[in-house]
């Protein structure tokens, strides 16, 4: 499926701002099953320097800094990317998942590296054996990992409630769990905080979901906005996505911009300024298909 | 590895306890080494005898005190400043024992370095199976941002220090490493000072290494590392500091002046078209190098952790293009994991080919299994404690830790514990033998490493991993490396000036400390005020005080409620005596934010101010106003006049010492400029706020209301020695507002601003010819006040609050803090930082 995209977030500030500075991950991400077509980024008031890069986990990124005094910043971006069909493989016939936590123990093997480093701590989701104590309930000692997965995602889109006034960026795990309500961030954040806990690689997808659904299906949750998941390695298959908080395991309605750790390696615009007082943000996303 | 011998080894295995073996005694020797080389200085300081060296010593306390040496301790409740602990009587090493030192201490900074080169670029180690992957990806210090960015030098590990220890069989082992921000070279530096000054004869005789040398190469290298050379002039070195808070702010301030470099805050510099500046009075001016103490993860709050505002948002960009250089790089901070200590031996064969000369005191990672079960099966005789910080807490219960252990073993690493070496100390009136370790410094130069021939000793009580912490109250010593030669004969103090061209003007002020330095000029004169204030009314206020009388104290009642001293209606009519003498008492010692003008909350503002601004001012200026918040520490139980007064007089004499040392030993640069313009505004302001209640006073006229405006204006000798009779109302006001040569009057005042504002370094508006705004102000209340005669007070028929002189005042009152508000505006654009995300 192809989509055209587009991503339009604005800032206004009640003083004036004197120099702020930005990082920007919005351009989707070139994989396996994603080609990008095109992309371009929009802001004003103009920056001074635009340079864009590809980070340490393969994702494009672009830093600006604006130095002209303004209240208002317009950032958009738009881009045209082709998502191809996706058949998920079937979970009850994936490895054990106690054999692939034990290809993460030490000493694993270097051709292993790339996936352990979602095993670990990042400095969103800290492992803990509540976590551990809570995701075993969905992994017995024979169960296949994907099986288990599946299983985890369901019983988190369950128990725990999508709520978009509960939580902020920077509410701590912790708290998202004790309250069991959160966005999509926090969806992907407490999975993978279960899934690390278990010693199993797992990481944040950040992206989009087509806006509207294709004839005859409900609209998702997080279609007006960007969307966040995560995904899950898987020996045979490599990095395996699942959305909890639509309860899937994504196809071509998925567009996805970066991967990451956890959310503070994707997020998608942030930038520190110098003046500015009180800030209100907007952000309309359009994801349209097209053909 | 072991420390330990096999006997040992054995008995840490089956449980059983045999007694440690004694310390290695460090001016006694045996085993390994000898101790020849302390016969020298022993038998000086033994003939010397307890009591010369007891008077030596305490010098040695007064010079450290004098030259504000401090370390700052972390919830110390009985202020935050401690004084450098120092016992004079130096640590010595012997040069063959050095050289061994020196050879291992090499071999592991360039180990270190050629590690962070591998695990910020190709991380060859980890694809090949030589480093455990956790090493590097469970660290939060690993920063993923900075990942591939190669400095321009090539070296990631500029300053590296370790702390090493000997074992009682004689033998050196290193304890830690340092390789994010090694502190205490500054340190070692002031104990040298202050060690060479106290045996100045046993300095000389015992041919001493001396440390100049490497801090002229430090210079050189920094230097070196410029990402731009050739762009032209020397490089513009910065210390990027987190501020005054920190716990070795000192060091950091003596360091940056010491090598001639500033100190910056984050907020200071700021990052533009990809290139770091400086933020000054006249403008953005370019950074080469940052000599950095802020931690790697806190240095850009845009890339790295988003919330601390200590570091400069944009850096990792400016690195990222080659504009900048930072020492030591950013993320260097990841091989000072005790985890990696494990690996060093087989790293340094497969990386460098060679054995390790020096081992590390031994250590298991727990996230390898064998390590792991070696641990939870020994963990009454080790130290456990977290492999990468990161916020991780020690469990308190050991069945607790078993557990934290078992659930997550790469967080974990445990540590033997060693009996370090003793050496002599002076303590009262003799000497004792406390454990020492010794952090040695190394300078990671374009053709290899070098090391500070000296070192910081740390004496105290202390087996384990974490050595001696100055933290907990122990004491640093001086390190005499001896050499066989004779040594060059150059003091450090005449290394510094001989290599410094002459100038006559600063580096230009960043606009952060002009705006400390203007509001401690504001507050110090403020503070001033509120004392003059209070004392007029306490000399004119007493239990029998009533009709006329009460009518003269209440023109200064109601300048201490606009001082917000007292309470808004305490000059009310009915204010009975036992309610105002509680005012008083606020006046004095209230610590609420509604009283912001009481004496103690103004001290507090003044002593915090000065704190931000002591890296530019002198010890005695600071030690002037450090007294301030003393004085006003203890409250009275009761109320007593006499001893308000006492203390009033006590916190003038005090302010005026203050502006004493202001004018007579600060060099009129911007610094100054920006503090005595604060003093001239808020001068200004007390006079005039104070004259215009005098002015609509029934009594304005009155000798007693009269003397009181003198009081204020500090003018009573001036009066007298030109009237000779009662104060006069319109000689009194001409003398305190018109007076040019009064320095107290208003347009005295006045003048002075004028001076200032002319010598401002000017953009935009302000050039070319064109008044400034500010300067806009002054002319007009300038002439105001020119225009004035007193005489017209007398002659005013309508009432004093119309005439023209009140006209005046309140003119002044309205513009002058207009013109502080575009001074700040002008000036000072550099804070409020926020963040945003989406």
């Amino acid at each position: 499926m192809d989509y055209q995209l587009i991503h339009k977030t604005v800032y206004h500030y009640s003083e004036p701002v004197t120099v702020s500075q930005h990082a920007a991950r919005l351009e989707p991400l070139q994989d396996a099953r994603q080609v990008a077509l095109g992309f371009n980024l929009r802001v004003e008031p103009l920056p001074d320097v635009v340079s864009t890069r590809t980070d340490y986990f393969g994702n494009r990124t672009t830093v600006f800094g604006i130095r002209e005094l303004h209240k208002e910043l317009v950032v958009e971006s738009s881009s045209r990317v082709s998502v191809s069909r996706f058949t998920p493989p079937v979970p009850g016939l994936s490895a054990g998942w106690r054999e692939v936590a034990g290809m993460f123990r030490d000493p694993v093997s270097p051709q292993n590296t790339g996936p352990y480093e979602f095993c670990l701590d990042s400095p969103m989701v800290r492992i803990a054996p509540m976590y551990a104590h809570w995701a075993k309930r969905s992994f017995g000692a024979e169960t296949p990992l994907l099986a288990g997965v599946v299983d985890l995602m369901e019983r988190l889109h369950c128990e725990f409630e999508f709520d978009p006034v509960a939580t902020e960026v920077a509410t701590p795990l912790e708290a998202v769990w004790k309250e069991r309500r959160g966005v999509c961030q926090d969806f992907a954040h407490v999975a993978l905080a279960c899934l690390r806990s278990l010693g199993l690689p797992a990481r944040y997808v950040s992206g989009y979901l087509r806006t509207v659904p294709p004839p005859g299906q409900a609209r998702m949750q997080g279609a007006d906005a960007s969307h966040a998941w995560f995904s899950v390695f898987c020996p045979a298959n490599g990095w395996v996505d699942f959305d909890p908080t639509n309860n899937l395991i994504p196809s071509d309605g998925h567009i996805t911009v970066a991967v990451g750790r956890d959310y503070s390696d994707v997020s998608p615009l942030c930038g520190i300024l110098t003046g500015g007082g009180e800030h209100t943000v907007s952000v309309a996303v359009d994801v349209i298909p097209l053909g | 590895m072991r420390v330990t011998s096999e006997a040992e080894q054995a008995s840490l295995m089956s449980g059983a306890t045999i007694p440690p073996p004694p310390p290695y005694r460090e001016a006694v020797g045996g085993g390994l080494a000898a101790a020849s080389h302390w016969e020298g200085l022993m038998g000086e300081v033994r003939a010397m005898g307890p009591q010369e060296l007891s008077r030596r010593f305490e010098s040695a306390r007064r010079i450290i005190q004098e030259q504000g040496v401090t370390y700052n301790v972390y919830g110390d409740s009985l202020g935050m400043e401690r004084p450098w602990e120092l016992d004079p009587l130096p640590m010595l090493l012997s040069a063959p024992e050095w050289a061994g030192i020196e050879r291992g201490l090499i071999q592991r900074a360039t180990l270190l370095n050629r590690l962070l080169a591998d695990c910020y670029g190709p991380q060859k180690l980890i694809h090949s199976g030589a480093l455990p992957p956790a090493l590097l990806f469970a660290q939060s210090d690993f920063l993923r941002a900075v990942h591939g960015i190669q400095p321009a030098s090539g070296v990631f590990l500029n300053c590296y220090a370790a702390d090493i220890a000997r074992s009682p069989e004689g033998r050196w082992w290193v304890l830690s490493d340092r390789t994010q921000i090694p502190t205490g070279a500054g340190y070692t530096l002031a104990n040298r000072l202050v060690t060479a000054r106290v045996l100045p004869e046993a300095f000389r005789e015992n041919r001493v290494h001396r440390l100049a040398g490497f801090f002229r190469q430090f210079r050189a290298t920094l230097a070196g590392t410029c990402a731009r050379p050739g762009a032209g002039g020397e490089p513009r070195v910065v210390v990027l500091t987190p501020g005054p808070y920190n716990e070795t702010y000192f060091e950091q301030a003596y360091l940056a002046r010491y090598l001639g470099y500033s100190l910056v805050e984050g907020q200071d510099l700021t990052v533009h078209n990809r290139r770091v500046y400086l933020k000054t009075l006249s403008g953005l001016e370019p950074v080469d190098v940052i000599l950095r103490r802020v931690d790697d993860a806190f240095c850009d709050p845009l890339e790295l952790r988003n919330d601390s505002i200590l570091g400069v948002p944009g850096l990792t960009e400016a690195l990222r293009a080659g504009n900048v250089s930072v020492a030591n790089a950013l993320g260097s901070g990841i091989v000072q994991s005790p985890a990696f200590r494990p690996f060093l031996p087989s790293l340094c064969r497969s990386v460098l080919g060679e054995d390790l000369l020096l081992p590390s005191l031994a250590t298991w990672w727990c996230g390898q299994e064998s390590a792991q079960r070696t641990v939870l099966s020994n963990m009454e005789a080790l130290d456990v404690y977290p492999a990468f910080g990161g916020g991780v807490r020690k469990p308190a219960t050991q069945a607790e830790m078993r557990e934290a252990i078992a659930f997550a073993p790469h967080r974990w690493v445990a540590q033997e514990r060693m009996r370090f070496s003793v050496a002599p100390c002076w303590e009262k009136d003799g000497f004792v033998e406390k454990p020492v370790v010794l952090r040695v410094f190394l300078l990671g130069t374009p053709d290899g490493y070098i090391v500070m021939p000296g070192a910081l000793t740390r004496a105290g009580v202390g087996t384990g991993a974490s050595g001696i912490s100055m933290q907990d109250g122990s004491t640093s010593k001086d390190t005499w490396v001896l050499s066989e030669q004779p040594v060059e004969e150059v003091t450090l103090l005449q290394s510094a000036e001989s290599r410094m061209e002459l100038r006559r003007v600063g580096n230009n002020l960043p606009s952060r400390l002009a705006d400390n330095f203007f509001w401690l000029g504001r507050y110090t004169e403020r503070m001033d005020a509120a004392a003059r204030t209070l004392r007029a009314a306490l000399l004119r206020f007493s239990p029998e005080t009533g009709g006329s009388e009460l009518e003269q104290l209440r023109p200064l009642l109601r300048t201490l409620e606009a001082q917000d001293q007292i309470p808004p209606g305490s000059s009310a009519q009915d204010r009975s005596v036992e309610a105002l003498e509680g005012d008083f008492m606020e006046a004095l010692y209230s610590q609420v934010p509604a009283r912001a003008g009481s004496l103690r909350n103004l001290a507090a503002k003044v002593v915090r101010l000065a704190m931000l601004v002591r890296d530019r001012t002198s010890n005695d200026l600071w030690r002037a106003l450090s007294q301030l918040e003393d004085s006003v520490a203890n409250e009275m139980t009761s109320w007593s006049a006499g001893e308000a007064i006492g203390l009033l007089n006590r916190v003038l004499l005090l302010s005026a010492s203050f502006k004493g040392i202001v004018r007579e030993n600060m060099t009129r640069a911007q610094g100054w400029r920006f503090l005595d313009m604060g003093q001239r505004i808020e001068r200004a302001l007390s006079l005039c706020t104070f004259l215009r209640e005098t002015l609509v006073s029934a009594q304005a006229g009155h000798p007693s209301l009269l003397e009181s405006v003198l009081e204020m204006a500090d003018s009573t000798i001036t009066y007298r020695s030109r009237y000779n009779l009662l104060p006069n109302l319109m000689a009194v006001y001409d003398l305190v507002l018109l007076d040019d040569t009064n320095p107290r009057s208003l347009l005295f005042q006045l003048e002075q601003l004028e001076k200032h504002l002319e010598r401002l370094p000017r953009r935009g508006a302000g050039t070319g010819g064109l008044v400034a705004p500010d300067q806009r102000l002054l002319i007009q209340m300038l002439n105001a006040t020119r225009l004035l005669d007193a005489q017209e007070l007398g002659l005013n028929s309508a009432g004093l609050e119309r005439s023209e002189t009140a006209k005046l005042l309140q003119l002044v009152l309205t513009l002058l803090p207009q013109l502080s508000e575009i001074l700040a505006v002008t000036y000072f654009e550099h804070s409020n930082i926020s963040r945003t995300h989406a």
